[in-house]
């Protein structure tokens, strides 16, 4: 007898929207469990004495803490178990890689499957959500210390509201008009629903948290002049924000977009209600997204969605190698994505009106493990082929946005253009200046931006309360 | 928000806001630009700050009406608000002594040229401008172009007003009376940039162009803006808008210009089956 041998081996199955209807619409994919379902999967977990669970978690959720209270039926503290340290539950429960963090270190997991966090988490919140209001978290007494945080997405929300809650007054600066980050121009509405974002993020707000949009930092107000300005310390969580191309000839055809603009367009300003809203998008009838990872995977999904006949996804490498969630690879595939495995386009290929109607693309085969440990796709020769498409949607990843990075020279950087900060506490080159998620690691998860935040935040109250003892 | 503090009228179809907002006034340079979003269904619409006051925290914008987006933000009123400001992006325009130096204006592109002409003259070049628009009607800004140029030659394509042809025939006419000139600067339609282009560098004479293509952040995130200058690609938003005229692919900035012509058709005929 082992520990997990009286508990079932699958996990409750998430109900999700049928694949044939949901790709005309953009209404979530995955509905949630209910109650009992909840119930049912949160006692296949085995409240383990050493939790490997909260070690793959960067913000450290009390994971069976919280799910122990689901068996018990008791949901809203269980909810406030996961707010101890995650400040947006609802939004980790739909985005997070589990499989890669949690569940991956899940005890029972190893024989079985895993037991689903996420989902549980993803409940849970729900279940608050839709009775109203988040209570405000308890906020210690105000140290007059000001503190200016740079982007209002996963990082800088997080890093706000640990410090919000520690007794300083934090300003978040968010470029766009509507704060949230990549969680409301990027994730598509179908995986990430907008009101949730908007609710767990007045949840944060209440915190006294100031909130300025359309703040272009590096433009209106350098970082310095934020420290000039009276602000005691500055946490820069501006995303990476450059799209990176090809470099390929006809990527400037009409009807080739980055994912970035696609999703902003369709995501942010809501072009897949044009023309009720203002802003419009080519929707595309055959559409080639390029690329592997999550962003691919929401661009191809969302060209269904905004009406294609057929998308087709091509990636360098193969299905293993692919960077995406196997949750969204899965749906990507119930919703009829064509995949094309080992195939790199060459160049894009326009009509005498410069429109796209081709994509050429050569074979690739893998050769040894390159520095990822995935192995480096190498192009076969003689093997170019053309699939005919009307729009071509370029998701390889981003580059470092210059704005932040020109505008503050004794910043430093890596090779790559990222800002240098320390791991462990976000601490930049720049005395009072730190730094996490995109902006320093490269496109990554949600999560890992959150978890860059916390310890941002633990750093800058650290360095902060050194700085009043001096003061005294 | 941006209070609308003043609103004037310089044609039928092109508006001048004078809009609040003292964080842009306090920075912005000639040469960038805001963007501006009415309502909350709007689209995000890059302008050209034409002029600002820094005491007042203001800075104005001129907008010519040719879609839905421009028309709705030329139908506010003096006392109302623009939902989102955002700013100021985009490079400044670069400013010294270049000796003289040529300001072209084409149609709505004389209110971008406004604010380098002025800065470029209070830098001590001698500024000879060339102003141009269709019909008198159309045209703007004469008289604050006429107050800081050392000469000021005006342009109408039907000969209602000014000298009768292009701005390029007064440049080209400024050229062949041997004026010796040190930099053009010319903002307007991409045809008129590009044949201004055409001409200067026949004589090797530099020519700084301010790109419009289509954007949507203006923070260099999406790449809509994307052109292809020197045969590299380069981003209006965050590498312009002013870049090496004679670098400058037009005719591809032209056709992606042109993306959104059928949705602008359907957004327009929306608007009116709305009224």
């Amino acid at each position: 007898m082992t520990k997990d041998s009286g508990i079932p081996a699958a996990r409750e199955p998430m109900p999700k929207q049928d694949s044939k209807l949901r790709v005309k619409n953009f209404d979530e994919v995955a509905l949630g469990y209910s109650a009992q379902q909840a119930v049912k999967e949160a006692s296949r977990c085995l409240q383990c004495k050493k939790p490997f669970c909260i070690s793959g978690c960067p913000v450290n959720v009390d994971i069976p803490g919280f799910i122990k209270l689901i068996t018990e039926g008791e949901f809203e503290k269980a909810f406030y178990k996961i707010r101890e340290t995650n400040g947006l539950p609802a939004i980790c429960g739909r985005v997070c890689p589990q499989e890669s963090q949690c569940e991956k270190l899940c005890v029972p997991g190893k024989r079985k499957k895993p037991v689903a966090i996420g989902r549980l988490e993803r409940f849970v919140a729900d279940y608050v959500l839709k009775k109203g209001t988040i209570k405000v978290d308890k906020v210690a007494e105000s140290n007059g210390q000001r503190v200016a945080v740079v982007g209002s997405g996963p990082a800088g929300l997080t890093t706000a509201w640990d410090l919000a809650k520690m007794g300083y007054k934090v300003t978040i600066f968010e470029g766009f008009h509507k704060p949230g980050g990549v969680l409301v121009y990027g994730i598509p509405e179908f995986r990430l629903p907008k009101a949730i974002v908007q609710q767990e993020i007045d949840s944060i707000s209440r915190l006294g948290i100031q909130m300025k949009t359309n703040m272009v930092i590096g433009k209106v107000y350098t970082v310095d002049e934020l420290l000039q300005n009276g602000f005691n310390a500055v946490f820069i969580g501006s995303g990476a924000g450059l799209p990176r191309f090809m470099h390929i000839p006809g990527e400037n055809l009409n009807g080739v977009y980055s994912a970035n603009e696609y999703l902003t367009r369709t995501n942010l300003m809501r072009a897949y209600l044009f023309p009720e809203y203002d802003t419009p998008i080519k929707s595309g009838r055959r559409v080639a997204v390029i690329g592997g990872g999550n962003v691919a995977m929401d661009s191809a999904r969302t060209a269904l969605r905004l009406g294609a006949e057929k998308v087709f996804n091509i990636y360098r490498r193969s299905r293993t190698e692919m960077p995406a969630r196997a949750e969204e690879i899965e749906n990507a595939q119930e919703e009829d994505v064509e995949f094309i495995f080992l195939s790199t386009p060459v160049r894009i290929i326009g009509d005498e009106e410069g429109w796209v109607k081709a994509i050429e693309c050569v074979q690739m085969e893998l050769g040894k493990p390159d520095k990822s440990g995935r192995r480096r796709p190498l192009p076969l020769l003689r093997s170019e082929h053309t699939l005919e498409v009307d729009t071509v949607i370029v998701a390889i990843g981003t580059d470092v946005n210059p704005i932040i990075p020109s505008t503050t020279p004794d910043l430093n950087r890596n090779q790559r253009g990222y800002i240098i900060a320390s791991e462990a506490t976000g601490q930049t080159s720049k005395q009072g200046v730190f730094a996490g998620g995109d902006i320093v690691t490269g496109s990554a998860t949600v999560i890992s931006a959150m978890g860059a935040g916390r310890k941002a935040a633990l750093a800058i109250h650290k360095y902060l309360s050194d700085q009043r003892r001096k003061r005294r | 928000m941006a209070y609308i503090s003043e609103k004037r009228e310089l044609t039928p179809e092109i508006k001048q806001l004078v809009l609040s907002a003292p964080e842009i006034a306090q920075k912005v340079k000639p040469g960038q630009f805001v963007i501006v979003r009415c309502g909350e269904k709007g689209e995000r619409i890059p302008l050209t700050v034409v002029e600002q006051d820094e005491e007042k925290g203001t800075l104005s914008i001129i907008l010519q009406e040719v879609g839905n987006s421009t028309k709705k933000l030329g139908s506010l009123e003096k006392g109302e608000e623009i939902t989102d400001i955002a700013g100021p992006l985009g490079n400044p325009s670069e400013v010294t002594n270049f000796g003289t130096v040529v300001c072209i204006g084409g149609g709505v592109g004389t209110a971008m040229v406004y604010p380098v002409a002025k800065a470029l003259k209070n830098a001590g070049n001698r500024l000879v401008s060339i102003i141009g628009a269709k019909n008198r009607q159309l045209l703007i800004l004469e008289e604050q172009m006429r107050k800081i140029s050392d000469r000021l030659l005006v342009t109408t394509d039907d000969g209602s007003y000014g000298t009768h042809g292009f701005v390029t025939d007064a440049l080209e006419k400024l050229m062949a009376d041997g004026l010796n000139i040190d930099r053009v600067v010319a903002v307007g339609p991409v045809a008129m940039m590009s044949a201004v282009c055409r001409i200067t560098e026949k004589q090797d004479i530099q020519t700084i162009v301010s790109l419009n293509p289509i954007m949507v952040d203006g923070t260099g995130m999406c790449g809509a803006c994307r052109v292809t200058v020197a045969g590299e690609t380069k981003f209006a938003c965050i590498d312009g808008p002013e870049f090496d005229g004679h670098q400058v692919d037009f005719e591809e900035l032209l056709r992606r210009q042109r993306m959104y012509l059928q949705e602008e058709k359907i957004a327009l005929e929306k608007e009116n089956s709305d009224k």
